[in-house]
């Protein structure tokens, strides 16, 4: 979430799921809640039909949340930095912006405003396919709001210019002063159910916990103190960096916990060569997943039923886990397990319980301090939560931006990477659906689940079907320059001409084979909305 | 604003109902189609109470507060009004607790005993109603034990939006049906709603009664929402989920993943001992050998190519502790930056 972070600080939620009632407008952007983050999608649904609330749904695909839409923009995949900018441009010129907010909380403003200067709504129409009288419409509603908020999701990150996609919302919102106020905020909606946890814990390459840069001296040597260990001071690599390092001989060994990128990373067959390619592998997991097929050493982990502990959900919410079952048999907790491991490898690790853990994240971690497992048992606490008497942060940047000033960045539109041409005259686009979840390996084994979505699909529009002579329910093959996989057709105008969906869920079909690994120069997110494809009917 | 409820004077609030008012003080005054989280619609009666000076009873769910009045909630001419309410929904409804799913927690079991209700007085005529029965791939509906209240109408309309359920025909065979099941995403909250037995759940083979099971509070383990609720287990087996009102982001509501997804959980496909791989195939090890193979391997590795030649991917799957502890490992142990997760897909 490298956008939010450079130009507000934070890269998280800015307000809570149930403040999405205090919004008069919300735009929500290549996200499709219903499906993705189903209660959600409820809540907007209900919204939407007995409070009155505005929504303006941008999308490529008529997603189901568009029912409730009192503005529909169908977008061309990929345009969303054109049609941001084009929003910019209306609210600049019919003077719609808030100038107190712009002057007293934020900087780099006139950069924007020149940048988004050629952005009119004919020019930008020509770009993204919505109609200009549309975009008008779109952005003053937005601009007028009292209070107006945006959700967007992986459909506008998952593109080789994701990072500038959330710029250019960032801007939108500090444009109309729609930051640090009830109803109003930007607010991505995170995926699986503790990535916000695992980005806050350090599960990435270049911070510690709460986001504490590595490369920073006294941040080091505060961890150092604590772990009683020499850190290094180098940013590690990113998963897509170190599947280029497998390949060209730098990593040589992985320890792989709870993570199956076998079936939902990019390009598989560049990932599966990548593993194929180190000396060694560890996978810790509670099945044996596709990854585990590759790995040297597999070790079996509990569920989240057979755990204690603390998951951090989408809203910064810290909520606590706890153990129902026993896990079968010689089946361990994750953090059991490392610690174990620790001790072979020569350092002691020692703790009696996930609460002990926890005890020594408040230590280190600033925005969990005044969490603890007591205060928990009554509910969940938004983090950031300083001291054991603060109540938790349900809204970021009120009165104050956390970096200080929101900073305007200005973005241009860049085509997508993955050119469009007779050969690959389609673009793919992929997804989620409602019912599965991520590789399926734990959906797949609801009966329930796999008998209402046994298979996956590729949605296609009629217009598009008919020339190709294929009908609803056909096989056809789906070619990318990086390979090939057959789906079964539904036909549908959900999709717009020349664009397919598939979702990615299904080891057997593995979409990912398909999508493009150009990274995001900053995020390091690949582009996986967004492929050329070409279609052919199987017979 | 001042009031009088069953001769204790209370601050009531504005534009709020009679039974939001007596909840808030404590009063407990009956209900059945009412909840919280849906609009209300007076169908049941159950929470009707008296005010002084008005010729009738008024529900109180949909009666709001006014200055000065004087309720009386529980007087003995409502108790006969609420055992008439009772004695006529037992008309239809079987008194088959014992092998109904909801026996021991349904409302209305709760209320005929309460008011002390022994036997049915049927009466003479008695017209036949017509059992109309259907399932979706979850959820199976017992007309018989339908008490109309239409709380799994109204939540699949309101809060889930998808507009499924409604009732059908009128006066005695009235009954609840699915007129565009094309909608139903078996998310379960109509069955989750439903005070009585006459939604049951299809997945679990196992089934246990309340007292005989535990129920866990916890986070659903799928997607980022983070939709408290509650594991109902028995014999070491989850078997149901509930939500009862725990707090959470979801306020009650779950979506097919969070209500149906357990099995894996106990999925004979479960990994259940250290593996090892021995050429081309995995053998069974203990910990005590996996482990310090690994701390072998990895030290090798690390001494040959340094550090920064092994990498980590922690989980979005796993707790705040286990990916705490993991990237400490990395860093502390292995001594490398490398650790990352799919958060970015
Ligand atoms: S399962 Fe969900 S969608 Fe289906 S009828 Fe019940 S409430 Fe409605
Ligand atoms: S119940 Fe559904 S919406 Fe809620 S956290 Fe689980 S998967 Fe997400």
């Amino acid at each position: 979430m490298a956008g939010l972070a450079t130009t507000l600080g934070s890269g998280a939620m800015t307000n809570n799921i149930e403040d999405f009632k205090n919004a008069e407008v919300i735009i929500v952007l290549g996200s499709n809640p219903t499906e993705n983050h189903p209660v959600i999608g409820m809540w907007l649904k209900y919204l939407a039909r007995y409070k009155g609330t505005k929504l303006i749904v941008v999308d490529p695909r008529a997603i189901d949340l568009v029912e409730e839409a009192t503005i529909f923009l169908k977008i061309r995949p990929g345009t969303d930095v054109a049609l941001i900018n084009g929003f910019c441009h209306v609210i600049l010129k019919e003077a719609l912006y808030n100038k107190d907010f712009i002057e007293a909380h934020t900087e780099n403003f006139e950069k924007v405003a020149q940048t988004v200067e050629k952005y009119n709504p004919i020019y930008v129409e020509e770009i993204t396919g919505v109609p200009a009288k549309e975009i008008e419409n779109a952005a003053r509603m937005y601009a007028k709001a009292e209070r107006a908020s945006i959700i967007y999701c992986m459909g506008l990150t998952q593109h080789s210019h994701g990072t500038d996609n959330v710029k250019a919302l960032s801007n939108l919102a500090l444009l109309c002063g729609h930051v640090g106020k009830p109803g109003s905020g930007i607010n991505p909606l995170r995926g699986q159910n503790n990535v916000q946890g695992a980005c806050d814990m350090g599960g990435l390459p270049n911070v510690f916990p709460g986001y504490q840069r590595v490369e920073v001296p006294e941040i080091r040597e505060k961890f150092e103190k604590e772990w009683g260990k020499r850190l290094s001071d180098r940013p590690g690599m990113t998963l897509t960096e170190m599947v280029e390092a497998a390949i060209n001989g730098k990593l040589k060994a992985m320890y792989i916990m709870g993570e199956n990128p076998l079936v939902t990373d990019p390009d598989l067959n560049h990932v599966k060569r990548a593993l194929e390619s180190l000396e060694f592998i560890v996978v810790q997991d509670i099945f044996f997943t596709e990854t585990a097929k590759l790995a040297h050493v597999v070790l079996p982990a509990c569920s989240f039923a057979e755990k204690d502990g603390t998951f951090t959900n989408t809203e910064r919410k810290v909520q606590r886990v706890r153990k129902a079952v026993l896990p079968p048999k010689e089946a361990k907790p994750d953090w059991e397990i490392i610690m174990m491991l620790a001790k072979n490898c020569g350092y002691y690790m020692d703790y009696k319980s996930p609460k002990e853990v926890f005890e020594e994240i408040r230590k280190v971690t600033p925005q969990y301090a005044g969490i603890t497992y007591e205060r928990l048992e009554a509910g969940g606490i938004q983090w950031p939560c300083p001291s054991e008497d603060h109540p938790g942060t349900p809204i970021l940047h009120v009165g104050r931006i956390a970096r200080g000033k929101g900073l305007f960045v200005p973005v241009e539109y860049r085509p997508p990477v993955d050119e469009l041409n007779p050969d690959f005259p389609y673009v793919l686009i992929t997804g989620r659906h409602y019912y599965h979840y991520h590789s399926a390996t734990m959906t797949g084994r609801s009966e329930l689940i796999s008998r209402l979505a046994p298979e996956p699909f590729l949605e296609l529009n009629p217009a598009d079907a008919e020339p190709l002579g294929i009908k609803d329910g056909e096989n056809v093959k789906v070619e990318s320059r990086r390979g090939s996989v057959v789906l079964k057709v539904k036909i549908t105008d959900r999709v717009q001409k020349g664009t397919v969906f598939a979702t990615f869920h299904y080891p057997d079909s593995p979409i990912n084979l398909l999508t493009n690994t150009v990274l995001d120069p900053e995020s390091r997110i690949a582009e996986l909305k967004f492929a050329a494809v070409r279609l052919s009917k199987v017979v | 604003m001042k009031l009088h409820i069953d001769g204790r004077e209370i601050e009531a609030k504005e534009n709020e109902t009679i039974l939001s008012c007596a909840k808030r003080q404590g009063i407990r005054i009956p209900t059945l189609c009412y909840m919280e989280k849906l609009l209300p619609i007076g169908s049941c009666r159950l929470c009707v109470v008296e005010i002084e000076g008005y010729e009738k009873p008024v529900p109180a769910c949909e009666t709001y507060v006014s200055e000065g009045i004087k309720i009386w909630t529980n007087t003995e001419k409502l108790k006969e009004t609420r055992r008439e309410i009772l004695q006529f929904l037992l008309l239809n409804h079987p008194l088959d607790c014992p092998i109904c799913d909801k026996g021991g927690e349904c409302v209305l079991q709760d209320l005929v005993y309460e008011y002390g209700i022994e036997k049915v007085t049927l009466p003479k005529f008695r017209p036949k109603k017509i059992e109309v029965t259907w399932s979706t791939p979850a959820i199976k509906y017992h007309p018989s034990r339908c008490v109309l209240c239409q709380r799994c109408v109204r939540v699949c309309r309101e809060l889930v939006g998808r507009d499924v359920l409604d009732i059908v025909e009128h006066g005695y065979n009235a009954r609840i049906e699915p007129v565009r099941p094309e909608n139903c995403i078996s998310c379960g909250e109509c069955l989750s709603v439903c005070p009585v037995g006459a939604l049951t759940e299809k997945i679990s083979p196992i089934k246990g009664r309340l007292w005989q099971i535990k129920r866990v509070s916890t986070v659903c383990g799928y997607c980022g929402v983070g939709c408290t609720l509650q594991l109902n287990v028995l014999n070491n087996t989850i078997i149901k989920v509930t939500t009862n009102g725990i707090p959470g982001p979801n306020n009650g509501t779950l979506c097919i993943k969070g209500r149906f997804g357990y099995e894996f959980v106990g999925s004979k496909d479960r990994l259940r001992k250290p593996l090892i791989r021995v050429q081309e195939d995995f053998v069974e090890t203990s910990w005590e050998e996996a482990l310090s193979y690994i701390a072998k391997r990895f030290s090798e590795i690390k001494e040959k190519h340094g550090s920064d030649s092994i990498g980590g991917l922690c989980s979005a799957r796993c707790t705040n502790e286990d990916n705490y502890l993991f990237q400490k490992f990395m860093r502390a142990v292995i001594g490398t930056n490398n650790v990352d997760h799919c958060a970015r897909l």
